[in-house]
């Protein structure tokens, strides 16, 4: 990226990541602490989670993930594209953070169910007034 | 140093989120549509995906290559603080179908963007939603220079079902793109009703 001009003289975007993405979760798909989340799940980090910079337990992902969701809620999706890691790689670190009660997370609307009637008009309405 | 933060002012509002499928064949604008509406520039987030097990792929020449990325496309719609409408463009490819499965889940609806120059490129994507009875409609898309075809032309072409919207739109214009999206939320809001019916009766 023409951001980062220190870093890509180094670094060859052709021949991968330096560090494979799932190295950031030993090796970790899956994270016990909860089911998959959904791309437009929202992280919201916790109001007491603390200077989490102090942390050592905490990668630099982890702190970045509490940093990004503490000035807005994210969305999963979102985080994977600040973040620049694989979708899969984010719900891992997502996970590690709920199960250390440092965000959580508010599921969007079950799948099975459609929202009510009158969030649907509300997102007409939304869309009539962009 | 974040000692008492959370004392200070509102906590962050939790939005409902909701999402809208945006699907067609390669080049037919679908990230043009989502960037039209978005109020950010279409993200890109990624996943990873193992080969393994993948040999239906000519991987000669390419024999270091274990890893393939799927690629989506998204925009964001803040309709409200509390309302936020996420667009997924899906991903082109065919193999990658499996990637549809988990955007569908809990998608408002969908829209199947068209090219009259090349109708049987979202064949594909019809048919999935059908399948899945996942609520969509078509919108046609139309390019410069592309002969204008009317609605039911299109309709009978890709033989869609008579309550399935067929609209004609310019995936650039944002005013034509609201349109689109309107007329999704219409079409789920009409089929949550008929779909509704028989279970409480």
């Amino acid at each position: 990226m023409s951001t980062d001009e220190g870093r890509s003289h180094w670094f060859d975007d052709e021949a991968g990541p330096v560090v494979r993405p799932y190295a950031m979760t030993r090796g970790r798909t899956t994270s016990p602490a909860q089911h998959r989340l959904d791309l437009i799940a929202v992280v919201v980090t916790e109001p007491d989670a603390g200077d989490v910079e102090a942390d050592p337990t905490l990668s630099p992902e982890h702190v970045a993930i509490v940093g990004l969701c503490r000035a807005e809620p994210q969305s999963v999706a979102e985080l994977a594209a600040e973040v620049d890691l694989p979708i899969g790689v984010i719900r891992v670190l997502v996970g590690d953070l709920v199960h250390a009660e440092l965000v959580h997370v508010s599921r969007p609307i079950p799948p099975a169910e459609l929202p009510d009637e009158s969030i649907l008009r509300d997102v007409i309405n939304g869309l009539r007034a962009l | 140093m974040i000692f008492g933060r959370s004392e200070r002012g509102k906590p962050p509002v939790e939005p409902v989120t909701l999402k809208i499928l945006v699907a067609g064949g390669f080049g037919v604008g679908k990230t043009t549509l989502v960037g039209a509406v978005s109020e950010i520039r279409p993200l890109r987030t990624e996943e990873l995906l193992t080969e393994a097990g993948r040999p239906v792929d000519d991987v000669s020449g390419v024999e270091g290559k274990h890893t393939t990325t799927v690629a989506m496309d998204f925009g964001r719609i803040t309709l409200r603080e509390d309302l936020v409408l996420y667009l997924f463009g899906t991903p082109g490819q065919e193999r990658f179908w499996f990637m549809w499965d988990e955007l569908s889940e809990g998608a408002l609806g969908a829209v199947v963007l068209a090219d009259t120059r090349r109708l049987e490129d979202c064949f594909a994507a019809v048919d999935y939603f059908e399948r899945r009875s996942i609520p969509f409609l078509v919108g046609v898309n139309c390019f410069e220079g592309s002969a204008r075809y009317p609605g039911e032309a299109v309709r009978q072409a890709l033989d869609l079902d008579d309550d399935v919207p067929v609209v004609l739109c310019d995936a650039r214009d944002r005013e034509s793109v609201k349109e689109v999206l309107i007329g999704v939320v219409q079409h789920a809001m009409h089929h949550a009703a008929d779909h509704r019916e028989p279970v409480i009766g």
